[in-house]
């Protein structure tokens, strides 16, 4: 259950992001999260809906998620291929010389802002 | 949502574009001074403090050193390389998993008025974050060391396709791990071509020299490219 450390990690830098942009409040926020990441995308969700009722800077922001698709490159065969369907070895050529290029992202892509305008 | 009153702001690109910016202005900051900047990254205990005390020794006669510390253990590293004659100097990174570009450039600014000819950051240690973070550098430093295992390069493949000169620590434990040089170096080249890579050992010092000769000639040249730029 990292996800709660996780929402509080991006809400601490919602925070930044905020004051860095003169922020008042928050309507959405957009992640980019890989497939294989390690995170529990119910469990995110459901710890972003409780703690953004505490914050009043995203109360009542829906989180979205972009999905990231996890994808192994084959260093033998020089093959790509679906991760989650394959894992390690390569289903072209049996080679586990292979490595994860994309799949483990999690960032906040964007949000959206009412920023205040008289500063 | 396309209420007007909203802007979109992207954050994550504008994290990057903000770095970058800041690694421009290390650069800038480093060709006037004329400082050589060497980010050295690596997982934790891997031995990136023992090997830049051995940097230190080789190099102090020959240059002033500086160092900024941004590890976990960053007071015992700082006692540690001041020991060994380099001034050091302790990053905030406060709960970041790497250093930026801004700190970087920010903890440069504190050496003043006597800058080093070469500084070297002890980054974060993880294999992840450091690798993301241009941090303006002229030389990315990595170790990896034997306890590791030889297959990292295909778990943190970033690292090793970032980075320009790689270290293979801790090889007087050779004989009790089953780490295959050979076959490591083969993963990393087909990574990163241009990768130079020298196996050695911080407790020993054996397979140290070729390296040091190699960081030598790189300081060399691009202290000397700098000096001509800072002087026109
Ligand atoms: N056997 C052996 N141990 C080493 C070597 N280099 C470092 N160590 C040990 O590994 C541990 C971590 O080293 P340190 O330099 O503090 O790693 P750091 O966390 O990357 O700065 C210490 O106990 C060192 O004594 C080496 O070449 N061989
Ligand atoms: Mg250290």
């Amino acid at each position: 259950m990292h996800e709660l450390g996780i929402v509080k990690h991006v809400i601490k830098t919602l925070h930044d992001v905020a004051n860095e942009n003169n922020v008042r409040h928050i309507g959405s926020v957009t992640l980019e999260v890989g497939e294989v990441s390690g995170v529990v995308l119910d469990q995110l969700v459901d710890c972003w809906n409780y703690f953004r009722e505490k914050d009043a800077l995203v109360k009542g922001a829906p989180l979205f998620v972009e999905k990231i698709p996890a994808v192994t490159f084959c260093t033998a065969c020089e093959n790509k291929y679906d991760t989650v369907a394959h894992g390690k070895t390569c289903p072209a050529c049996g080679s586990t010389e292979t490595y994860l290029i994309q799949g483990n992202e999690f960032s906040i892509k964007q949000i959206e802002a009412e920023v205040n305008e008289d500063a | 949502m396309n209420d007007p009153s909203f802007d979109v702001i992207e954050v994550r690109a504008g994290v990057e574009a903000e770095n970058d910016r800041f690694a421009a202005q290390v650069r800038d900051f480093t060709g006037e001074h004329g400082i050589f900047l060497i980010n050295l990254m690596a997982s934790p205990g891997a031995g990136k403090t023992g090997v830049l005390c051995r940097i230190i020794d080789a190099l102090a006669p020959k240059y002033r050193i500086g160092v900024m510390e941004a590890d976990m253990d960053a007071d015992v590293d700082s006692h540690t390389v001041t020991e060994h004659g380099a001034k050091a100097l302790q990053l905030r990174t406060g709960t970041s998993c790497h250093v930026d570009a801004k700190m970087t450039l920010h903890g440069l600014e504190h050496f003043k008025p006597h800058f080093p000819d070469v500084v070297v950051i002890e980054n974060v240690g993880n294999l992840v974050c450091p690798a993301e973070f241009d941090v303006g550098a002229d030389l990315k430093l990595m170790i990896l060391s034997l306890p590791e295992g030889d297959d990292k390069p295909l778990k943190y493949p970033l690292m090793f396709t970032v980075s320009d000169l790689m270290l293979i620590n801790k090889t007087d434990t050779a004989p009790i791990f089953d780490f295959d040089i050979p076959a490591c170096e083969e993963r990393v080249h087909k990574l990163n071509p241009r990768m130079k890579i020298f196996p050695l050992s911080a407790k020993t010092g054996e397979g140290f020299p070729p390296f040091l000769a190699e960081l030598e000639r790189l300081i060399d040249d691009a202290l000397t490219t700098k000096r001509k730029g800072a002087s026109r």
